[in-house]
C-alpha cells in the first residue's frame, strides 16, 4: 500500500475505532448516568442550540490570544536581541524570566483583575505571559548560537554590529524562533482560555470560550461543555497550522528540516 | 635586489593571552605574485600565521605589514577562504558571492555583475540561483573562492580550503585555481597538509615546525606555470614531492 495513503487511513481508523468505543461506553451506562458522556451527535446538535454564545465566545478567545500572542512576539524579539548582545545581560535577567514562567496564571489572575480589571486585557495579558518564554528563549538561543565561521567571515569584511545582526544572526535565527513560535502558538489559544476562565468578564460582547464553559457548567449543558472544548481544538490547530505554513514560507529554500530526500 | 615585498613578517611572535608560545621569531618576505605554500605538522601554527595576515588576531611581537600598511589597514586588499567553504545557507549562490560587496555597501547591480563574473571564473555560472545545501562539496568551495574573488583582492589566504574533500575533486580544484590566477594575479597564501598540493600549487613552500611554531626550511619549487594535470606526471614533480615529503617527516619525527 502506497506510503500516503496509510498516512491518511491509519488516523482515519483510529477515529472510527474512537468513537466506536465512546459509543459502546456511552450504551453500557445506566440511563440515568449517560447525561455524563453525551454523544457525538449530541455534540454537534448543542452546537446549533448554541451556536451564536459558541460563535462569539471563540471570537472573544480568538481576539484574546491573538493579541497576547502578537504581544509576546514582538517584545520576545525585542528582548532576545537585547539579551543576545551581552552574556552578562543574559545572567542579570534569566532568574527573573523564570520566574514570570513560573507565576501560577489562578494567583495572578484575581490581581490582574485589580489592576486592569476582567476582560480581554486580563485575558491578553495571561496569554502573552504563557507565550512569552518559549519565545524568548528559543530565540535569544538562536541569535547567539551563529556559526563562529560567520561570524570570522563578517567581521573579516569589516561589517559593522548592525550588519551582523540583521544579515547574519537574525536569519540565522529563524529556525530556532520558529520553534519557539510553533509552542506558542500551541499555548495561546490554552492561554487565552486559562485567562478567560480565571478572568473572563460578560461584560461588553460577553465572555470567552473560557467564561462560556463557566455558564454552561453551570446551567449543565454537557454537550455545549463538550463543543466548547472542541471548539479550543480547532482554534488551536488553526494557530499552528499557520505558524507551520509561515514556518514552511520563511525556511523551506534553505533549512535542512525541510530538505527533499528526493532531489 | 628583490621589489618591496607586498607581505612582510619581521620576528613575529604570537602567544593567546597567558598561553605558551603558538609562533616563535617568524620572518618572511612574500613577493606580489608568490603562491606560498605552509605545511607542518599540527600545532605549528600555520592557521594561526593566517589569521595574523588577515587581521582577525593582532601581532603578540615583531613587525607585520601588508602592502606597507597594518592587516586592518589593508583589508580590502585581503580575502580569506575558510576550511569550510562558511556560505549562508539562506542566501543563493548569487546573493553569498555578492554578501561582501553588500557588506562595503555596493549597488544590488554591481554585485550581481560581479556575482556573474566571478562564478563564470569557477564555473558555476549556472547555478547562481541555487541554495548551498544543493550544491556538492566542491562546487560549495568554489562559490567560497569566488566569493573571496568578488572585491578583487591582491592577497588570497587559503586555510586548507580542499581538506574535507576527496582527492579528484581536490586535484581538479587545484588546477582550477591556478587557471584562475592565470587570469587574475593574486598572491596566495594557502595552508595544507598536503604535500602534493603544495608542491603542484605553489613557488615557495613553508615548512613550519611545532611547539613554539616556527619556520624550519622554505624550498622554492621551479616547476614552470601555468601547471597542468600533466604536470603531475613529471619527474621534477615527484623528486620534489619526495623531497618535502622527507624534510616534512625529520620535522614531525623531531616533535614526536
Amino acid at each position: 500500500m502506497p506510503k500516503r495513503l496509510l498516512h491518511f487511513l491509519l488516523p482515519a481508523a483510529t477515529g472510527v475505532i474512537f468513537i466506536l468505543v465512546w459509543y459502546a461506553i456511552r450504551f453500557s451506562m445506566n440511563e440515568e448516568m449517560q447525561f455524563l458522556l453525551p454523544t457525538p451527535g449530541e455534540i454537534i446538535a448543542s452546537f446549533r442550540d448554541n451556536g451564536d454564545s459558541l460563535a462569539r465566545a471563540a471570537l472573544n478567545t480568538t481576539e484574546g490570544a491573538l493579541l497576547g500572542f502578537a504581544g509576546a512576539i514582538v517584545i520576545s524579539a525585542a528582548l532576545a536581541l537585547t539579551l543576545s548582545l551581552s552574556s552578562l545581560i543574559r545572567i542579570s535577567l534569566y532568574p527573573y524570566l523564570m520566574m514570570l514562567q513560573m507565576i501560577p496564571v489562578i494567583i495572578f489572575a484575581p490581581i490582574l483583575i485589580l489592576w486592569v480589571g476582567p476582560g480581554l486585557k486580563s485575558v491578553v495579558v495571561i496569554t502573552f505571559l504563557i507565550c512569552f518564554f518559549p519565545l524568548v528563549v528559543n530565540t535569544t538561543q538562536g541569535l547567539i548560537s551563529t556559526d563562529r565561521n560567520s561570524v570570522e567571515l563578517f567581521r573579516m569584511y569589516r561589517a559593522n554590529r548592525l550588519q551582523e545582526i540583521l544579515l547574519l544572526r537574525v536569519p540565522a535565527a529563524l529556525p530556532y524562533f520558529f520553534t519557539g513560535l510553533r509552542i506558542a502558538a500551541v499555548l495561546a489559544p490554552i492561554g487565552a482560555l486559562v485567562g478567560d476562565y480565571t478572568a473572563g468578564s460578560s461584560a461588553g460582547d460577553g465572555g470567552g470560550l473560557g467564561f462560556q464553559a463557566i455558564i454552561y457548567s453551570s446551567q449543565a449543558k454537557y454537550p455545549a461543555l463538550f463543543a466548547t472544548a472542541a471548539v479550543t481544538c480547532v482554534l488551536g490547530f488553526v494557530f499552528v497550522g499557520v505558524v507551520v505554513g509561515l514556518s514552511w514560507l520563511a525556511l523551506h529554500h534553505w533549512h535542512d528540516s525541510y530538505e527533499r530526500t528526493d532531489t | 635586489m628583490a621589489a618591496t615585498p607586498l607581505v612582510e613578517l619581521h620576528d613575529v611572535t604570537k602567544r593567546y593571552g597567558a598561553g605558551p608560545l603558538v609562533l616563535d621569531r617568524v620572518s618572511l618576505a612574500v613577493q606580489p605574485g608568490d603562491f606560498i605554500s605552509l605545511i607542518g605538522p599540527s600545532g605549528c601554527g600555520k592557521s594561526t600565521l593566517l589569521r595574523l595576515i588577515a587581521g582577525l588576531s593582532p601581532v603578540s611581537g615583531g613587525t607585520l605589514h601588508v602592502d606597507g600598511r597594518t592587516p586592518e589597514q589593508a583589508a580590502a586588499e585581503l580575502a580569506f577562504v575558510f576550511q569550510e567553504p562558511t556560505l549562508l545557507p539562506w542566501l543563493t549562490v548569487a546573493k553569498n558571492v555578492g554578501l561582501p560587496q553588500q557588506l562595503r555597501g555596493l549597488s544590488a547591480t554591481d554585485r550581481a555583475a560581479t556575482s556573474r563574473r566571478v562564478l563564470d571564473l569557477v564555473r558555476l555560472g549556472d547555478r547562481s540561483a541555487a541554495y548551498p545545501r544543493q550544491l556538492s562539496g566542491g562546487q560549495k568551495m568554489r562559490v567560497s573562492i569566488a566569493r573571496a574573488l568578488s572585491l578583487s583582492p591582491k592577497i588570497l589566504l587559503l586555510d586548507e580550503p580542499f581538506g574535507a574533500l576527496d582527492e579528484m575533486t581536490r586535484e581538479h580544484l587545484n588546477e582550477e585555481l591556478l587557471a584562475i590566477r592565470q587570469q587574475q594575479a593574486w598572491t596566495a597564501f594557502f595552508v595544507t597538509h598536503s604535500v602534493a598540493e603544495a608542491v603542484f600549487l605553489s613557488n615557495r613552500i613553508v615548512v613550519m615546525a611545532a611547539s613554539p611554531g616556527r619556520i624550519h626550511t622554505e624550498i622554492t619549487v621551479p616547476l614552470a606555470y601555468p601547471r597542468t594535470a600533466a604536470t603531475r606526471l613529471s619527474r621534477d614533480y615527484h623528486d620534489l614531492v619526495a623531497e618535502v615529503s622527507r624534510i616534512l617527516r625529520s620535522v614531525e619525527s623531531a616533535a614526536a
